[in-house]
């Protein structure tokens, strides 16, 4: 789950790292109120999960109570890449000498966690790891040692962090690294990490992701689920306890296993078709998922047909059929469905929907045959 | 041959006295694997269906002489589960459980290579594992694998796995192991792992690898492969069509930025020699046509 900015810095303060005061905003009146409070200049800027909003028109600085006011009603409702702004933030402008760059993030190859840090922050990482990887000083961490103050003052160093800037910036790492295991993200970062002319250092933006395998022992995590998704077949989803991703296609796919509903939006793909989304039932097809999940793709209006793709292990394919007619007595299905049962008890699981089957409920023998059919009914 | 266990290998359950535990368990029984007996804190000298149950892992071992273990408890207790198998003396321990904090995973993974070197964990977050005819630890289903070989599978997902043993058992052609490593982003067990081993087994002729996106293991294994693997690989690779930044079902899944897609994972393997094949189904063909080359 990617936080707001705004959710990042609060997660970030928890921890005792340093952000600009600030407060967010759903209007332009509490914009106002919260500017009037922090005082002038404040920076305003748009709560969007995608990078490149400052380019957008998405963050603007206001010295007065009419900027403020302005810029609010500019920024609020504007798309960015397809991103509406629900949410601003309003902090504190800071004077910047320096912009430094710093993140936590799992290093999967060597099962370990890495510590990037940099000189040069403000812009994108990736950019500055593709022009001049030398700028950025490579810190692997031992999850069970994990990072030590010592250590910090030396990584410190070798990324050639201004003098002033060092200890300060070693102490943040420690608190930062400690959000990051302790606050179990998959990602914790600043982009820029800034000293100040008046040699302080603190965050000025956040980006958090947080690993949400770990959610049963973070309650707090509550809030930031409220606001975490727009896209409203996700939300009935998420209320439906299914794995649905939402997509931008036509074919409505249902799949057990997350390795074969990938699998299933690829074939459907190679065939010319464009999935509408990705949906793991996961183990246990029965009636119930299978009328959630068939209710949930049919609240999608872009979808022509569905693509029910099974195949059964410990899950009987006899028990998936049964599952699927009983799911379609309790849910008014409108697109045409295409299925494919294979694995365990196939053949007793196919003859029981053989008498059910029409022009609207097809059954096909094999994933691609059952692709290329779902995929005529969009043509 | 076959790869990690056998016939002989002696299984404890970790959990067996929870609904899952039992569930698979005593399928595995069923299908001749060694089931010796199960742990369950406070349960210890109960049984489930004859097979006895102990309070530790190391009186269960003590007990039974169990060099494996099939953990299946849940996410909160799976770390500490995985852990006091190491310490009970168990070498091999298979985790299903999905849904463990990858902080939890990173220090557990860490903690076996430093303090029990000699332990192979399998998972978490994976099916199993099966040498058919022999012995099947997890949850796959032994009704679609066929013994005999001399295919080795290796798997991020299950339902891949599942169905590419029922493409190859339809067509006669037999397996000798199959892994699934699970969908993890610390896997105990690599795919290079599974590949070494299977290279070294005689009674392998050709491997089928199914990987999916996220991280850089099929990269790594692919660099493996052209320099190590002298048998046949096949492979295939899930999630061309997935979207950056979303975790596709496993916690593994996701492309990160520009790494990690599916693309990038397709053309390491095809430039190591690796069968590269569009979907699950062409995967098996080509490894039905290798075999009946042989």
């Amino acid at each position: 789950m990617d936080l707001f900015e705004y959710q990042g810095k609060q997660y970030f303060s928890r921890y005792g790292i340093a952000v600009s005061p600030g407060d967010v905003a759903n209007t332009v009146e509490e914009a106002v109120a919260v500017a009037e409070r922090i005082g002038y200049p404040v920076v305003v800027k748009a709560q969007v999960k995608v990078g490149g909003r400052g380019k957008a028109g998405g963050v603007k600085l206001a010295d007065n109570i009419d900027e403020v006011r302005l810029h609010a009603g500019n920024i609020l409702g504007l798309d960015i890449k397809g991103h509406i702004v629900r949410r601003i933030w309003i902090e504190r402008s800071s004077d910047i000498s320096k912009e430094y760059y710093a993140s936590f993030t799992l290093d999967r190859p060597n099962k370990t966690h890495l510590g990037m840090l940099s000189a040069q922050g403000g812009v994108e990482i990736e950019v500055v790891a593709e022009e001049n990887p030398d700028a950025i000083a490579f810190l692997s961490i031992d999850p069970v040692r994990g990072l030590d103050i010592e250590t910090s003052r030396r990584w410190v160093a070798e990324a050639n962090l201004d003098e002033v800037a060092r200890e300060q910036a070693a102490q943040i790492l420690v608190k930062l690294y400690e959000c990051y295991t302790e606050g179990d993200c998959d990602l914790a970062e600043i982009n820029p990490l800034i000293l100040t002319p008046d040699n302080k250092v603190h965050a000025l933006d956040a980006k958090v992701t947080l690993d949400e395998n770990a959610s049963y022992r973070h309650p707090e995590w509550e809030e930031y689920r409220a606001t975490e998704t727009e896209d409203p077949r996700e939300k009935m989803a998420k209320e439906k306890g299914l794995n649905y991703i939402g997509l931008d296609g036509d074919v409505g796919i249902i799949a057990n296993g997350a390795g074969l509903a990938m699998s299933t939006l690829d074939v459907v793909n190679q065939v010319g078709g464009s999935a509408a989304n990705f949906l793991d039932i996961g183990g246990g097809a029965n009636a119930d998922v299978m009328a959630s999940a068939l209710e949930v793709i049919n609240s999608d209006p872009k979808v022509k047909v569905i693509f029910v793709n099974i195949f059964g292990g410990i899950t009987r394919v006899d028990d998936v059929a049964n599952g699927v007619l009983e799911a379609l007595k309790r849910v008014k299905i409108d697109a045409p469905i295409v299925l494919r049962l294979d694995g365990t008890n196939a053949v007793e699981g196919r003859s029981i929907l053989a008498p059910h089957l029409n022009s609207k409920l097809v059954m096909e023998p094999t994933m691609l045959d059952a692709a290329r059919s779902a995929v005529a009914f969009t043509k | 041959m076959s790869i990690f266990v056998d016939e002989n290998t002696k299984v404890i359950v970790q959990g067996i006295t929870g609904g899952q535990g039992r569930f698979h368990g005593l399928r595995n029984r069923d299908y001749g694997t060694k089931i010796v007996g199960g742990v369950t804190p406070g349960k210890g000298g109960t049984d489930v269906d004859g097979i006895p149950v102990f309070n530790t892992v190391k009186e269960a071992v003590a007990a039974t002489g169990a060099t494996a273990s099939f953990v299946s408890v849940p996410p909160k207790f799976a770390a500490a589960a995985i852990l006091e198998a190491a310490e009970g003396g168990i070498t091999f321990i298979v985790c299903i459980t999905e849904g463990i904090p990858a902080h939890d995973e990173a220090v557990t993974y860490n903690r076996l290579v430093e303090e029990y070197p000699g332990v192979r964990l399998l998972g978490p977050n994976c099916p199993g594992i099966i040498s058919p005819g022999k012995c099947n630890i997890g949850i796959t289903s032994g009704d679609i694998a066929l013994p005999g070989g001399p295919v080795g599978i290796v798997s991020r997902s299950g339902t891949l796995t599942y169905q590419a043993l029922h493409e190859l058992s339809q067509q006669g052609i037999g397996q000798t192991t199959c892994v699934g490593i699970g969908g993890d982003p610390v896997p105990g067990t690599n795919f290079i792992d599974c590949l070494a081993a299977f290279e070294a087994d005689p009674e392998t002729k050709a491997v089928m690898m199914i990987g999916e996106i996220g991280g850089s293991e099929e990269e790594r294994a692919a660099e493996w492969i052209k320099a190590n693997m002298t048998k046949p690989v096949v492979s295939y690779i899930a999630g061309v069509t997935a979207p950056a930044g979303k975790k596709m079902g496993h916690a593994g899944a996701i492309i990160s930025g520009s790494k990690g897609t599916a693309q990038a994972k397709m053309d390491a393997l095809r430039e190591a020699g690796v069968f590269v094949c569009a979907n699950p189904t062409e995967a098996g063909q080509k490894m039905v046509e290798i075999v009946r080359a042989m």
